[in-house]
């Protein structure tokens, strides 16, 4: 839709488009910026942009005060750990759904998409009273179990939609050279599928990391990831905004950085493919 | 092409995927269906046997039923409208030539990755707080008496954060379809004098038709089940109990399973009325 336009007017597009990202993005901004000041300048009024003493201050007493490390390193290993099984169950299904379509292919899909509305607080009680049966409760190996059965639905059905785009043709043309079922898998479908699974990958860790019910109500000390260490700064802690701000940052950093570098694979993989 | 053999590997290549979500599905539901039909106090005196429909007709009966279901719908759909149509004005802004477009799609991007209990503490505080919060800054500034958002406009302010986590959504993905646009048929429409609004109207809103439902379906999935934002803003009060935070209070702070697992059968049915709906938009959309 793209058409060339006159100078003047691609001035005031960049400035108006500008803009607005900025006003978008301004929250963000803030808090970066607010962690690296002193409580009281935090809190001035009017307010300090740039122009206030840099300090490493509040990193240091937020670590000091819950470890940080150990919250990170329970939320890679939980949203990692739920998306590479996910993906390990979901991978032959789409497969299969893609290459060897039934009639009740779509209703299947249908279903396992349908099973992502199952409000989960209405089944909070049950999976909370088997998480204590099972000894699960505050343990990573239990989210992991749980968001992977939350995300498996959308990564059956990413994975299908990239899958269906592979011809079916080349399976054929492979088969007819002599490849084995395994030889064909390995060497011609894989190569293929790289770049959708990867996609998945990404959008189903942002999404693993980011679950803010099942990781609050099913975890304590142990298990806890970034979603718990942040909602322990809710009040009064949340007053001090810049430790508040301190503790935000680092928490949305990681994802920040990877959704930044991953996001044209981002866009393909949120729209389920049905989206061109 | 598939064979006997092919279709019998298939089945065994989809069964575990489809037995665990099977098994997801019904064990926790069966177990919620069971509880509902009972009285059951963990704190005060456990498992008291049957009540037969009590739980129902007390869930149903309270006085916080019909409000949370509105306030339910109107979180729901208040953060539609904003998304879908700020995302359509932002995608055709960002769809225009200019400088620092890949910038400024990342600026507009960026909160989608935030985590919802890190948006919602950064707003409470930082920007809604009466006291100290930017707002209340800005609203002196200009003489004004700072709002006291999550109290005197809790549900705009839940859903201005909502609508802000969720506008990278809509406007990406309507973006990628503006982006598919016939440009051609625009100029000939443009040449021929029709005027922005025809243009929109009769070529490049239909054009979205598809892009929009995807963001109603996927957008109301996440949004019915919101539960962070309105944790750590106002706990449920101030009118922003929402039908999952009723649930939620009955189940935990209550401490009454069997009542909040009659709540619990009501939003699976609510959710499975929305269902209904939009797997049938979806359905279509997988034909084509």
């Amino acid at each position: 839709m793209a058409r060339a336009v006159t100078t003047n007017r691609k001035i005031l597009n960049t400035a108006v488009a500008w803009s607005i990202g900025l006003l978008i993005f301004f929250p963000i901004l803030w808090t970066i910026l607010t962690s690296f000041k002193t409580e009281a300048q935090a809190i001035n009024d009017p307010p300090i942009f740039l122009f206030f003493d840099w300090t490493l201050e509040n990193y240091a007493v937020v670590q000091e005060r819950s470890n940080y490390m150990k919250f990170l390193w329970n939320s890679v290993i939980i949203a990692g750990g739920s998306t590479v099984l996910g993906l390990i169950i979901a991978v032959p299904a789409a497969w299969s759904m893609a290459f060897v379509p039934s009639r009740r292919t779509k209703d299947i899909l249908l279903w396992m998409l349908s099973t992502k509305m199952l409000p989960a607080v209405g089944v909070l009680y049950p999976i909370y009273l088997g998480f204590i049966k099972l000894g699960l409760l505050d343990s990573r190996f239990g989210l992991v179990i749980v968001l992977m059965l939350i995300n498996l639905p959308i990564i059956v059905w990413m994975l299908y939609t990239y899958f269906r785009e592979i011809p079916g043709e080349i399976l054929e043309a492979a088969r007819m050279d002599g490849a084995s079922l395994r030889e064909e898998i390995l060497y011609v479908l894989t190569p293929m599928a790289i770049p959708g699974i990867a996609s998945t990958l990404l959008l189903n860790f942002i999404l693993a990391w980011n679950e803010a019910f099942w990781t609050l109500n099913l975890t304590a000390v142990n298990a806890a990831p970034l979603t718990a260490f942040i909602a322990s700064y809710s009040s009064p802690e949340g007053l001090f905004y810049a430790k508040l701000s301190a503790a935000s940052t680092m928490a949305i950093a990681p994802i920040l950085i990877l959704g930044w570098f991953s996001q044209k694979q981002l866009v393909r993989g949120l729209t389920f493919g049905a989206v061109k | 092409m598939a064979t006997q053999s092919s279709r019998s590997a298939a089945r065994l290549m989809m069964a575990p995927a489809v037995i665990l979500l099977l098994g997801w599905m019904l064990a926790p539901l069966i177990t919620t269906l069971y509880f509902s039909f009972r009285r059951y106090l963990p704190l005060r005196g456990g498992d008291q046997g049957w009540v037969g429909f009590e739980n129902y007709t007390r869930f149903i009966g309270s006085s916080a039923f019909w409000p949370s279901i509105q306030t339910t719908l109107i979180i729901v759909g208040g953060v539609l409208v904003i998304t879908v149509l700020l995302g359509i004005v932002l995608a055709l802004l960002l769809d225009q030539p200019m400088w620092g477009q890949g910038i400024v799609r990342i600026l507009v991007i960026a909160p989608f990755f935030v985590m919802p209990t890190v948006s919602a503490l950064v707003w409470k505080n930082m920007f809604m707080d009466p006291v100290n919060g930017l707002f209340a800054q800005l609203w002196k500034f200009f003489g004004a008496t700072p709002v006291e958002w999550l109290s005197q406009a809790s549900l705009q302010s839940i859903i201005m954060i909502v609508s802000w986590q969720w506008l990278p959504f809509a406007t990406l993905i309507l973006l990628t379809a503006v982006q598919s646009l016939d440009g051609e048929q625009l100029e000939a429409a443009e040449m021929d004098g029709a005027p922005f609004i025809k243009r929109f109207w009769y070529i490049v809103l239909p054009h979205l038709g598809r892009a929009i439902t995807i963001v109603i379906l996927i957008q109301t999935i996440f949004l019915l089940s919101i539960f962070a934002e309105i944790f750590v803003t106002t706990g449920g009060a101030f009118g922003t109990r929402t039908l999952t935070y009723l649930i939620y209070q009955r189940v935990l702070e209550s401490q009454n399973i069997g009542l909040g697992s009659a709540g619990g059968v009501y939003a699976i049915i609510l959710a499975n009325i929305v269902a209904i709906f939009l797997m049938r938009i979806v359905g279509k959309n997988l034909d084509n």
